[in-house]
C-alpha cells in the first residue's frame, strides 16, 4: 500500500523539494500552499502522514496539528513539523500544539524519508 | 540535498515574487501601516527565502536572512519599537536580500562591501547574546555511524511508558518497537497490570501500558536515541545496558506478531467522542481564502504556440488571396466566413499573446532599489516614484529591459538631479525627483524615465561631440539632434565615467538594446525642469505591421512604425546633391534620399525617382531620411521570424516573414540603413571601454 503524505508549506520551493524527494522515495504526495488549504485537504483526502511548514499565512503549522487533532477524521496521524529554528523552545510548542516529530530545515533528504517510514511504519527493511 | 535545475528555477521565481511581499511589506511600514499582519507577512518572506534558501546551500543568502529575519521576530514580537533608523535599516536589509538572490541567480559572488555594513546595522539592534550561531541551520545530525565499533555487542534493556501526550502526538508504539527491531534481536515485555478493568474507564490516549524492551547487538544507544527521537520525554525513557549474563534472548518475530495482536484491537474499535463543540468553530471558520493558483508553463511551449498561432494567420492570408485569385461566383458568403476566421485567428493570437505578458512591477521594483542605492551613493535626496506597475509586457522585453533602465536610472540620479545645494540655489525643492512610470498607449508600452533635474546641457554635449570627432565644427544642429547625440556611439569616454554610473556601457548600449526590441527612445528635456526619456516598444516582438514594399522585383517589409509618411515626389521636391546624392524637400527642410535597391546592392533599373516612391522614416539615429523603393503595396501584420539561428546577423535587415502568397520576404531595418549613410550619421567604429554620458 502506497503511504500517502500530506506536506504543507507556503513555500514553493520546498513544496517541490519535498514533493520531488517523498515521491522518489515511493510515497504519493499531496501539497498544501497553507494552513486553512491543509486541513481542508486534510478532511478531503487521506494522509498517512502529514508534514507542515510552521510559519504561514491564514493558519499556521500549529494551528495545523491543532485542527487535525481536534477533529473526527483521522486524529492520530503523524504530524512532522518542518522548521528552521531548533532547540529546546521550538520543542516545547510542537510538543504543545501535538506535532509527532520535527525535521530542521534544509531537511536531509535521506533522514527526512527514514524518519518517514518510522512513523509510519511504511515499507521497513526497504 | 536536491539540486535539481528545475526547482532552483522554481526557487528563484519564487524569491521574486516573495521580495515583491517583502517591498510591499516595508513601503506600507514606513508610511505607518505597521501593523502585525504586515509585520508577519515580511517575516514570513524573509523567511521563507531563509528556508528555501538553505536547501542550496546558498550560504550568504542564508545568513543574511537569517539576520534580517531575527530582526523582525523582534520587531514583531514587539520586542523593538519601530521607528525611522530601524525602518531605514530594514529597507536597506530588503534590497540587500534582493541583490542576494540577484547574485545567487547569476552565479556571482556577494558583494561584501555593500552587505557587511547592513549586517553589521542589523546587528545593532539585537544584544550580541541574541546572535544565534549558525549552528541553527544545521540538521540535527541522525546519521549514525556503527563501523568504528569492535567491541563485542551489548545488549540494552529500554522501558518507556508512553503517556497520554505520547498518543495524542500521533505516536504509536508498535512502530518504535518494530523499528527497534531493525537494530538486533529483539524480546518485548508488556505490563498491562495498569489496564483498567471495564471498557467505559478506558481512554484510548491514556498511558496504561509499560514496555520493556531488550535489544541485543548495537555497540552504543545512539540508535535506539534515534527511534525514540520524538519521544524520550513523553514516554519515560530509559536505557540501560545488561552484563551478557543478562541477555539469553530469543528470536522474537513471533513476540511482535502478538503485541501486533493486541494493540491493534483497541485502537480500532475504541470510539472516539464526537466533537461537535470542535466542529462547530472549525465550520465557522472564516471564509477560506481564494489561492490565487497560477500555471507554470515551459516558455518554450509558448513560443511554439505563439510559432503555431503565427503560422495560422499566415495560413489565412494565403487562403485569402487564392480565393480572391480564384475569383469564385458567389463568394460573398465565403469571404464573410473567411473574415470570421481571420477574427478569431486574431483572438487566439491576443490570447497567446497575453500568456507571455508579465507586468512590470518586478522589474520596477528591481528598479527602485537600484534608484536607491544610487542616490545614497552620491548623497543626494531624491524621491523615486513608480507609476503603472500594473502594466503588462512582453516577458522578454521585461527581462531585457533591466540593463538598460539600470543605466538611465543610475545617470539621471549622477548626473541629472542636482545636489541638495544646487537645487536650494535654484529655488526648486531640496529633494530631486525621479519618476518611472510605464502605460500603455495604442498598441505600444512607453515606460518613461523623468527627473527634475537640470537638463541636459546642450552646449556642452555639442562641445564634447566635436571634440570627438562625431560631429563637424560648424554643424548645424537642431536641439533634438544634438539631445540625440547622447546615443552616438563614442559620445561617452572614460573621462567623465563617475562611480556611479560608469559601468562600462553607454547611451548607445541603450538604445541599441531598445531597438533590438523594436522600440524606440526620444528625449524630451527643459532646462532646469528636467529630462524625460520615452521608451517606445511594441507590444510583441512576434507580430509587426509592416507595408510591404517592392525593390529591384523583391518584396520586402518595412515595419510601419518607423514610416512617417509616403510621399511620391515630383521633380520640383528633389534636388541633387554631389554625383549621386540626391536630397527631398519636405516643408521647407531637406531629408537625404536614400535608394534602398542600391543601399542592398541590387540593380537599379534607372527609373527616375519622380516614379518611384520615398518612405519618409524617422530614425532614432540621427534625423529623418527618405527611402527610396520601386512600389509600395500594402499594410499588413506579419509573423517576425529571426534569421540569427539560421542565417547570422545582417545590417540592414531585422528578420523575414512569410507572405500571403508563401514568399518568403526580408524585414528591413530602417534605422540600420539609415544610420550607414556616412553623413550626420556616420560613427567612428565602436571602441571598448567604459562610456557614459554628461548630462549636466
Amino acid at each position: 500500500m502506497t503511504t500517502h503524505i500530506l506536506a504543507i508549506d507556503d513555500s514553493r520551493t520546498i513544496r517541490n523539494l519535498l514533493t520531488m524527494t517523498l515521491e522518489k522515495a515511493g510515497f504519493a504526495v499531496t501539497t498544501a500552499v497553507d494552513g486553512v488549504d491543509g486541513v481542508q485537504k486534510f478532511r478531503e483526502e487521506h494522509a498517512d502522514l502529514v508534514i507542515t511548514d510552521v510559519n504561514m499565512p491564514n493558519k499556521d503549522g500549529f494551528g495545523v496539528i491543532t485542527d487535525i487533532r481536534a477533529g473526527d477524521k483521522n486524529r492520530a496521524v503523524p504530524v512532522l513539523v518542518l522548521t528552521t529554528e531548533s532547540g529546546a523552545a521550538l520543542k516545547e510548542r510542537a510538543r504543545k500544539a501535538g506535532a509527532t516529530g520535527w525535521i530542521v530545515k534544509p531537511f536531509d533528504d535521506e533522514a527526512l524519508v527514514s524518519v518517514i517510514k518510522r512513523l509510519t511504519g511504511a515499507d521497513n527493511g526497504a | 540535498m536536491a539540486h535539481d535545475p528545475s526547482i532552483l528555477d522554481t526557487f528563484f521565481e519564487e524569491c521574486e515574487d516573495l521580495i515583491v511581499a517583502l517591498t510591499e511589506g516595508l513601503v506600507d511600514m514606513r508610511e505607518g501601516r505597521a501593523d502585525d499582519e504586515t509585520v508577519n507577512a515580511v517575516f514570513r518572506a524573509v523567511h521563507s527565502i531563509k528556508g528555501a534558501a538553505g536547501a542550496f546551500a546558498l550560504d550568504d543568502l542564508v545568513g543574511f536572512a537569517h539576520k534580517f529575519e531575527t530582526v523582525l521576530d523582534e520587531v514583531r514580537s514587539h520586542r523593538l519599537e519601530i521607528e525611522e533608523r530601524l525602518l531605514r535599516t530594514l529597507q536597506r536589509a530588503g534590497d540587500i536580500l534582493a541583490n542576494l538572490v540577484d547574485d545567487a541567480r547569476d552565479q556571482t559572488p556577494a558583494n561584501r562591501e555593500l552587505v557587511d555594513p547592513v549586517l553589521a546595522e542589523l546587528q545593532s539592534f539585537l544584544g550580541s547574546e541574541q546572535d544565534s550561531p549558525a549552528e541553527d541551520f544545521v540538521f540535527e545530525a541522525m546519521t549514525l555511524d556503527f563501523s568504528g565499533s569492535s567491541d563485542a555487542p551489548t545488549t540494552y534493556e529500554l522501558q518507556f511508558t508512553p503517556g497520554r501526550e505520547f498518543y495524542t502526538c500521533g505516536h504509536d508504539p508498535l512502530l518504535l518497537i518494530t523499528a527497534l527491531q531493525e537494530i538486533g534481536p529483539i524480546e518485548v515485555t508488556v505490563d498491562t497490570t495498569k489496564l483498567p478493568n471495564t471498557f467505559t474507564d478506558f481512554h484510548w490516549d491514556d498511558g496504561y501500558l509499560k514496555w520493556t524492551v531488550k535489544v541485543s547487538g548495537p555497540a552504543t544507544d545512539l540508535p535506539m536515541r534515534e527511534v525514540f527521537q520524538f519521544v524520550d520525554d513523553l514516554c519515560d525513557l530509559k536505557i540501560m545496558t545488561l552484563d551478557d549474563t543478562g541477555a539469553q534472548i530469543d528470536p522474537t518475530d513471533q513476540a511482535i506478531d502478538h503485541i501486533i495482536e493486541a494493540l491493534q484491537e483497541p485502537s480500532i474499535t475504541v470510539p472516539v467522542p464526537a466533537m461537535e463543540a470542535a466542529q462547530k468553530e472549525e465550520s465557522a471558520d472564516r471564509p477560506i481564502k481564494k489561492v490565487a493558483t497560477t500555471l507554470r508553463v515551459d516558455p518554450e511551449r509558448v513560443d511554439r504556440l505563439i510559432n503555431a498561432v503565427g503560422e495560422l494567420i499566415i495560413n489565412q492570408s494565403v487562403i485569402s488571396q487564392r480565393l480572391q485569385e480564384a475569383d469564385l461566383p458567389n463568394s460573398a458568403e465565403l469571404f464573410s466566413d473567411l473574415d470570421d476566421y481571420k477574427l478569431l485567428a486574431r483572438e487566439i493570437q491576443e490570447g497567446v499573446m497575453a500568456i507571455r505578458a508579465q507586468p512590470v512591477k518586478p522589474l520596477f521594483q528591481r528598479m527602485l532599489r537600484i534608484a536607491r542605492e544610487a542616490a545614497d551613493a552620491v548623497a543626494k535626496d531624491i524621491a523615486i516614484i513608480t507609476e503603472g506597475e500594473s502594466t503588462e509586457v512582453d516577458k522578454t522585453v521585461v527581462e531585457r529591459l533591466a540593463d538598460p533602465l539600470t543605466h538611465m536610472i543610475r545617470n539621471a540620479i549622477d548626473h541629472g538631479i542636482e545636489t541638495p545645494e544646487a537645487r536650494i540655489a535654484t529655488g526648486k525643492p531640496r529633494q530631486g525627483t525621479l519618476r518611472l512610470s510605464a502605460s500603455q498607449r495604442s498598441g505600444s508600452i512607453v515606460i518613461e524615465i523623468a527627473d527634475d533635474g537640470a537638463g541636459l546641457n546642450r552646449p556642452r554635449i555639442r562641445e564634447l561631440a566635436i571634440k570627438k570627432g562625431l560631429i563637424p565644427d560648424d554643424a548645424a544642429l537642431s536641439d533634438q539632434e544634438i539631445d540625440h547625440l547622447l546615443f552616438a556611439p563614442g559620445f561617452s569616454t572614460a573621462a567623465e565615467v563617475t562611480n556611479l554610473s560608469g559601468r562600462g556601457v553607454g547611451m548607445d548600449v541603450v538604445k541599441t538594446a531598445i531597438t533590438a526590441l523594436g522600440g524606440r527612445i526620444a528625449i524630451n528635456t527643459v532646462p532646469e525642469r528636467g529630462t524625460t526619456f520615452s521608451i517606445t516598444l511594441p507590444l510583441t516582438l512576434a507580430v509587426m505591421d509592416g507595408m510591404i514594399i517592392n525593390v529591384s522585383g523583391q518584396t520586402m517589409v518595412v515595419p510601419i512604425a518607423s514610416i512617417l509618411e509616403t510621399i511620391r515626389p515630383s521633380q520640383a521636391d528633389l534636388s541633387k546633391i554631389g554625383l549621386k546624392g540626391e536630397l527631398l524637400r519636405i516643408r521647407g527642410e531637406y531629408v537625404p534620399i536614400i535608394d534602398l535597391a542600391d543601399k542592398l546592392g541590387h540593380q537599379t533599373d534607372g527609373r527616375p525617382m519622380t516614379e518611384r516612391v520615398l518612405l519618409l522614416i524617422q530614425t532614432e539615429s540621427i534625423a529623418q531620411c527618405a527611402l527610396a523603393v520601386d512600389d509600395i503595396f500594402d499594410q499588413r501584420q506579419v509573423v517576425v521570424k529571426s534569421m540569427q539561428s539560421n542565417y547570422g546577423e545582417i545590417v540592414g535587415v531585422s528578420g523575414a516573414t512569410i507572405l500571403g502568397d508563401g514568399k518568403i520576404a526580408l524585414i528591413i531595418d530602417p534605422d540600420a540603413i539609415a544610420s550607414d549613410t556616412g553623413t550626420l550619421t556616420h560613427v567612428p567604429p565602436k571602441t571598448d571601454g567604459g562610456r557614459s554620458y554628461v548630462a549636466a
